[in-house]
């Protein structure tokens, strides 16, 4: 019974990083993918401050799922979730502000991010907190990676340096376009079709095994 | 079997505030705490950022202090805003004498407003250094204000001072097309980023026109530190 | 019976035109040009025809083999890609960017629509527009032409190495003796110093150390050739030309000094090259000839309204890319009458004609039919 549970535990967690990544299988969130992440730290702040918000607001919402009428809930999750948007807000002026003023609205922005209504409505609404915050994780950790991955990517062609660290010493020459809007759309493009190609391929796979079969 | 399903379970008005208040109750604690424990280090934080750009403008400046210039004159700042006023900060070295003026100035660049600051030295009435605030420049073109050494040169000694009234420059402050600059009141271009050369002149010409004149005749009120 | 079908690309003109002959003809009329710019800045040039050329076939090649689309090399519609986007390109631009430029405009301009004839946009100008705002630096880098040693030394800034800044052509060329000013582009020498350079410099591209393209007159020959052979329409390089001479003879005509006269307007920059060559790509132009007018009128002045109104020397691009935006709108409202609509209505309606002889009978057939009135001039009774 443990191991079930534990298998399952572990489904939901692994849920939001592959089968249901929220950038690269939902495309969800995309305006704070696109719009910050032209380095990889600017990515893992935001990712951070969103995961924070995620996984309190999801556990909130899941432990007054049973007292709150269905009437207002939109309106309760509304509350929570910008509350903890707040206070990521302070935390973020606290600890740096040069991150504060990299990342400018899109913090607050994260109240309408609909990766977080989404789960309260769809997940955390109907489950134990446990389960629904492991989920809120998994999710989170999902939009870390596919931030970090256009974030780096951005960075290292758009800056050469990653996380801050020269990678191709000072007579690099920086693509400005990947710091620019059009280089978030072309990453992000980029990066759909490697994974769009890589289910095709699976799938493929996967039917020319059942044909064998059947044959 | 056809009746609406949400009739039966209708959920009374008091229940559904009573669940909001709640709900508002408890999320209103958590901000007003996450509020007053970062408090301190937020404003921390702001004060070392405003100190770190004035202190690389004067680099000989070890303290400073806020003031503003209005109409009637230049007071310390604090208290009510008067509107119209401008900020500006007096910085003094490690023997508590003048180092220097900071003053933060703005101008239409290529892309967004150009926010600097710039130090201005009262002995030899010029401009010592600038800093940008905030821009939006073409990465690679623009921003090579901040890095530019040749651009940077322009504002060891650049010229702003007052005419024989005190009520405006004596020569205005103009960035002019790169390698033609003669005077000392003349902005050496960057070739290719001549916009927003420009607007890094403008934004000083602007600002110095109307603060230096209320500021440079009361120059003795800055010269001691306040305690 | 043994034919076979076989399944094509636009333009489905029946006749005995394919596209791999259209497009080798275009390349042979571009190889005068390729030779012109070669003549004016030698071995910098060749090797950035050749890198960029080679980066589109290869990228092209790589694409078709996916299986994800149709078209070969040997259609010639990548070589087109490489020449044009070479000539677009600064001499001196370094050969690792010019290769990113080659393999982002087939792969940005063209692939990802789904190949050959299905490009919304010309992939020339894709590439060069991911280059401009990728490397904004190098692409308004221009060196003089007709340097002394340009046949057997490169320009520094051709060989920086893959992904590395290039060495600094203005320091290079001061250490040659020569005026930085001329390096700049005639564009951005009114734009910015507000110098205009004479016309007819501009037009033979042959005089003094000046840091232009191929020699318009030169281009405007070899389109000749192509229009004259029906390979391409006359319509939108006429159209595209005139509506730019044109707006910019209404704006000298209005505001005089301040801006330069219609000729430097034509001759300098990319317009010609553009409008040749560029404009009239056929995958991305309107095929209907009120279209064509339209679609070339809309480049020539938003190439005008860029040029002098943006913080940008030069608008060719931008309009031509806009121009292929708007195609599709264009061509839905300059749908021609089908044949048997239209005109015939209008004739129907307010001429007149005998009656069909079947409907008269014998005892009128001698009699003459009236001449049909509306309300205009009801005839009165007498």
């Amino acid at each position: 019974m443990s191991d079930l549970s534990r298998a399952q535990t572990f489904d939901e967690f692994m849920e939001g990083i592959w089968r249901q990544n929220p950038v690269f299988v939902m495309v969800l969130g995309m305006c704070p993918t696109l719009a910050v992440t032209v380095s990889a730290m600017n990515a893992l702040s935001m990712g951070l401050a969103t995961a924070f918000v995620l996984v309190c607001s999801c556990g909130l919402v899941s432990l007054m799922r049973n007292i709150v009428p269905k009437e207002v809930r939109i309106a309760t999750y509304i509350v929570i979730i910008a509350t903890f948007v707040t206070v990521v807000d302070y935390v973020i002026q606290a600890v740096s502000l040069a991150v504060y003023d990299a990342l400018g609205a899109f913090i607050q922005l994260i109240v309408v991010n609909c990766i977080i209504l989404g789960r309260a409505e769809a997940h955390a609404s109907k489950n134990p907190p446990i389960t629904a915050m492991v989920n809120a994780l998994g999710m989170s950790l999902g939009f870390v990676i596919g931030l970090l991955a256009l974030g780096t990517v951005r960075e290292v062609l758009g800056a050469g340096t990653l996380f801050g660290v020269s990678l191709f010493g000072a007579n690099f020459q920086p693509w400005v376009v990947m710091v620019l809007p059009p280089g978030g759309f072309i990453v992000l493009g980029g990066w759909l079709l490697l994974f769009s190609a890589l289910k095709r391929r699976k799938e493929a796979r996967l039917a020319a095994q059942e044909g064998g079969h059947g044959a | 079997m056809t009746l609406p399903a949400t009739s039966p379970q209708a959920t009374p008005a008091s229940s559904l505030v009573k669940t909001l208040g709640i709900v508002s109750t408890v999320c209103g604690l958590i901000i007003v705490g996450a509020y007053q424990g970062t408090y301190d280090a937020a404003a921390a934080n702001r004060r070392l950022a405003l100190e770190r750009t004035v202190f690389k403008v004067i680099p000989a400046a070890k303290t400073m202090a806020e003031w503003q210039a209005t109409a009637l004159g230049i007071r310390p700042a604090g208290g009510e805003a008067v509107a119209g006023a401008t900020r500006f900060y007096a910085t003094y070295d490690a023997d508590g004498a003048l180092a220097g003026i900071a003053v933060e100035a703005g101008a239409k660049g290529y892309a967004d407003t150009v926010r600097l600051l710039y130090g201005y030295a009262p002995d030899c009435r010029c401009i010592t250094g600038i800093g940008v605030v905030a821009m939006k420049e073409t990465p690679g073109i623009g921003d090579k204000i901040v890095t530019d050494k040749a651009f940077l040169a322009n504002f060891q000694a650049l010229d702003v001072k007052l005419n024989a009234e005190l009520s405006a420059l004596a020569n205005e402050v103009k960035a002019v097309k790169h390698g033609s600059k003669t005077k000392g009141w003349e902005i050496d271009a960057i070739a290719g980023a001549t916009v927003t050369s420009r607007a890094v002149g403008k934004a000083i010409n602007d600002s110095a026109q109307s603060l230096l004149p209320k500021l440079v005749p009361e120059m003795e009120k800055l010269r001691k530190k306040k305690s | 019976m043994n034919a076979t079908t076989e399944i094509r690309s636009a333009p489905h003109i029946k006749g005995p035109r394919s596209v791999e002959q259209i497009m080798a003809n275009v390349v042979y009329s571009l190889l005068p040009v390729c030779a012109f710019f070669i003549y004016q800045y030698g071995l910098s040039a060749a090797a950035s025809i050749l890198v960029v050329t080679a980066s589109c076939l290869f990228a092209e090649r790589a694409f078709v083999r996916t299986g994800t689309q149709a078209g070969s090399l040997s259609d010639f519609s990548a070589t087109i890609t490489g020449l044009l986007l070479a000539l677009t390109l600064p001499p001196g631009f370094p050969l690792w960017m010019g290769a990113v430029a080659g393999i982002a405009s087939i792969a940005l301009g063209k692939a990802i629509f789904g190949g050959i004839g299905f490009n919304v946009f010309n992939p020339a100008l894709v590439g060069r527009a991911f280059v401009q705002a990728a490397f904004p630096a190098a692409i308004a880098t221009y060196t003089p032409s007709f340097l002394a040693g340009r046949f057997t030394e490169f320009i520094p800034s051709s060989l920086a190495w893959p992904l590395m800044a290039p060495a600094d052509t203005a320091a290079w060329l001061k250490a040659m003796q020569y005026d930085t000013l001329a390096s700049a582009s005639p564009l951005a020498r009114w734009k910015f110093e507000g110098f205009v350079t004479p016309a007819w410099d501009l037009v033979t591209s042959l005089t003094g150390h000046m840091a232009v393209g191929p020699s318009p007159l030169l281009i405007v020959l070899c389109g000749a050739y192509l229009a004259l052979r029906r390979f391409m329409d006359w319509r939108i390089p006429v159209a595209v030309l005139g509506s730019a001479g044109l707006s910019a003879l209404l704006i000298y005509a209005a505001f005089g000094t301040r801006f330069p006269d219609p000729f430097f307007m034509l001759f300098s920059g990319g317009l010609i090259l553009g409008a040749v060559y560029m404009a009239t790509d056929m995958a991305t132009s309107p095929v209907t000839p009120r279209g064509m007018w339209a679609y070339g009128a809309l480049i020539g002045v938003m190439t005008v309204v860029i040029r002098y109104y943006s913080g940008l020397p030069e608008g060719v691009m931008y309009a031509i890319l806009i121009g292929n935006a708007a195609t599709p709108l264009i061509e839905r409202i300059t749908q021609p009458t089908p044949f048997g609509k239209g005109a015939s209505i209008q004739a129907r309606r307010q001429g007149s004609y005998t009656l069909h002889p079947d409907y008269i009978s014998r005892e009128e057939a001698g009699a003459k039919t009236p001449k049909k009135r509306f309300l205009k001039n009801k005839p009165k009774k007498p």
